[in-house]
């Protein structure tokens, strides 16, 4: 397909925006940012890719490393800082912290606490999509641990039988919590299982953002038009640790040689020197998207600085619908 | 009014709410067959399958797969055969449905009901035997609801379907077919609303499901020995209608709780531990729990006899409390 500048500008932007975003977090993190931050810094390409063929009614559920996909989807960010900062003006009023955030306004229903729960959630709102008839497509995003336990294999079948209109994107970052991915699957191409749920699977380089987006583009084509579900495995990578609460960039579990070969292929760089290549792009102008970026999340930490504390009496609210005695 | 068993009672109800809200749909397993215990009959013929969904045998992903349906405007009914397989399913209700009201700050709703059966007293063998209510009340967020009788069954009921939380909607398969009379005018029995079944001043049981019918047997035989009890039946666990039994042990200051579940960590130890606090000092006698004994319920009949609460252990209990 023809890539336009302004379109390779926009993913570019998104993939910055997050990037910057999460470096802001390390930072507040070291400062004594409370709570646990499993950050995305490398897998930015999956996030953008995926969401950018997303309609903006369209729903993602995520994981407990979620940023990237909130963010690409175009959540809140000054409400998702405040989350982090436990203010009123949090996108979950600070009930949630980082693995629960939402944005139901923009179709981001929720990351998760549980490896795999948000699976056949995103099942059910693609359910919900075909029994309302509403063209909406539901994207799930785990990652390769999620992919050996139980909901996972329940969702494929479930959403293959019943054809739900779901994209199920695997992003396979080799570790599922510090073990490698080798040690708890006897395969490493996990797109394969999709021919065992009788739906299309492919693999997908999850390092470069046009590959992600115009592969994702044909899945989220064929679930709008009735076609079905597809599972699309992202190779990727995370550059930071498990959660920030490591020292080092998982170097306790993976060697400093695959993390430096894998930082090589940065989503980003990539397509940062694609954009001067083909010359869509000057450094001015690619500085100038940068302070763009860091501006924006500039402004997030001051609304969230500014914003008052949650009240701690918000703990007993919100448990019911209608509330019981 | 009108003689129904309660099936056709729930049945009927399951129906009309699907004909007036058309967010309203059904899930499980054979539910386009009616179900092994027929309780979706006719249902499928009625709504197609659009509205009647069959499910695989995968408890989790189909309440994983009610609950996103409930957070995006749908208002799904969810069968589960027997509650032993609702454990299948936990995550699903007590990480993610019971808390995504909370976790999101009170900005997404999950209306989902999930229909569950529970089948002890009838040499079903251990795993489908176990009435888990106790187990639902630990997590907040969820409502639990135990009808005992058709006309029960059809005002909670309709209040469980247009509630706005995740609703357990309990139902023991002795009641299935139990008759009795049905209003067929338009009527809902709000959540957390207890009904006393009989009326007595000697003292107070509290039953509820199955149970309720065991304890009015017990209160009709007591009555020939001149022993008065009243039988209150909560209706609902979650949210649970305190003040109800706080009255009816301040008049006849003696409680008994009967439950088919087991006794350890039971609904009796978190009801009889209220009133302890609440009414302490109106109890005549020690509260007393009657439940399973703390074992699994076993296949041969005779073993599964020799530990469900029933209507001779009942009185027993309660001329015991008496005397």
């Amino acid at each position: 397909m023809e890539i336009s500048k302004k379109f390779i500008i926009d993913l570019y932007s998104k993939m910055l925006l997050s990037r910057r975003f999460e470096e802001k977090v390390i930072e507040l993190y070291r400062a004594g940012l409370r709570g646990a931050y499993h950050l995305s810094i490398g897998q930015e390409a999956v996030a953008a890719g995926v969401c950018t063929a997303l309609n903006a009614d369209d729903y993602i559920l995520s994981t407990h490393r979620g940023l990237g996909h909130f963010i690409a989807k175009g959540g809140n960010l000054k409400a998702l800082m405040a989350e982090f900062m436990e203010k009123e003006t949090g996108c979950n009023k600070g009930k949630g912290g980082s693995m629960h955030m939402v944005d139901p306004g923009v179709g981001m229903l929720g990351a998760n606490g549980i490896v795999g729960s948000s699976i056949p959630i995103a099942c059910g709102a693609a359910l919900s999509a075909k029994l309302r008839g509403s063209r909406q497509v539901a994207v799930s995003f785990f990652g390769d641990g999620a992919a050996n336990n139980g909901p996972c294999h329940e969702s494929m079948n479930l959403a293959g039988v019943w054809k739900l209109p779901v994209v199920f994107v695997c992003e396979n970052n080799l570790y599922q919590a510090r073990v490698p991915s080798s040690r708890c699957a006897s395969i490493q191409d996990l797109y394969l299982r999709a021919a065992g749920y009788g739906f299309p699977g492919y693999k997908v380089d999850g390092m470069d953002v046009i590959a992600v987006y115009e592969r994702t583009r044909e899945a989220v084509n064929r679930a709008r038009n009735g076609g079905g579900p597809t599972l699309l495995e992202c190779k990727t990578y995370y550059f930071r640790g498990h959660s920030e609460a490591e020292s080092n960039p998982g170097l306790a579990y993976r060697s400093a040689e695959e993390l430096e070969s894998w930082e090589g292929k940065c989503p980003l760089q990539r397509a940062r020197t694609a954009l001067l290549q083909k010359g869509w792009g000057t450094e001015a102008e690619l500085k100038e998207i940068d302070d763009r970026c860091r501006q924006t999340v500039e402004e997030a930490v001051s609304f969230a600085v500014s914003s008052p504390k949650a009240p701690a009496e918000w703990a007993l609210l919100d448990v019911y619908y209608s509330e019981v005695g | 009014m009108k003689d129904m068993t309660y099936l056709s009672a729930v049945i009927a109800t399951l129906g009309e709410e699907m004909e007036k809200d058309n967010r309203v749909f059904l899930m499980g397993q054979n539910v386009q067959g009616g179900g092994g215990y027929k309780t979706t009959a006719g249902l499928f013929e009625r709504f197609g399958p659009d509205r009647v969904l069959d499910t695989p045998i995968a408890e989790d992903s189909s309440v994983g797969c009610a609950l996103g349906a409930a957070l995006t405007g749908m208002r799904p009914v969810l069968e589960i055969l027997f509650c032993d397989f609702a454990l299948r399913a936990m995550d699903q209700i007590a990480n993610q449905a019971a808390k995504y009201r909370y976790m999101t700050g009170g900005q997404m709703a999950a209306p989902l009901v999930l229909w569950i059966h529970c089948g002890y007293g009838g040499s079903r063998g251990i795993h489908h035997s176990q009435s888990l209510e106790s187990m639902f009340l630990h997590f907040p967020g969820l409502k639990v609801v135990l009808p005992s009788t058709p006309r029960d069954a059809k005002g909670l009921l309709k209040s469980t379907l247009r509630d706005g939380d995740p609703v357990i909607f309990m139902d023991h398969v002795s009641l299935f077919g139990k008759k009795g009379p049905v209003p067929e005018e338009e009527y809902t029995i709000p959540l957390g609303k207890a009904e006393v079944k009989r009326e007595g001043k000697d003292v107070t049981i509290v039953a509820f499901s199955a149970m309720v019918h065991e304890s009015l047997r017990a209160a009709e035989t007591l009555a020939g020995e001149g022993i008065e009890a009243e039988v209150l039946d909560p209706r609902t666990l979650l949210p649970l209608d305190l003040s109800t039994i706080v009255g009816s042990v301040r008049k006849t200051n003696r409680l008994l709780l009967v439950e088919g579940g087991n006794k350890r960590g039971g609904v009796g130890a978190d009801i009889i531990s209220s009133i302890v606090e609440e009414a302490f000092d109106y109890l005549d006698f020690p509260p007393v729990r009657l439940a399973v004994p703390d074992t699994p319920l076993p296949f041969a009949s005779q073993m599964e006899a020799l530990l469900l609460p029933n209507a001779t252990r009942i009185e027993e209990e309660v001329q015991r409390m008496l005397h």
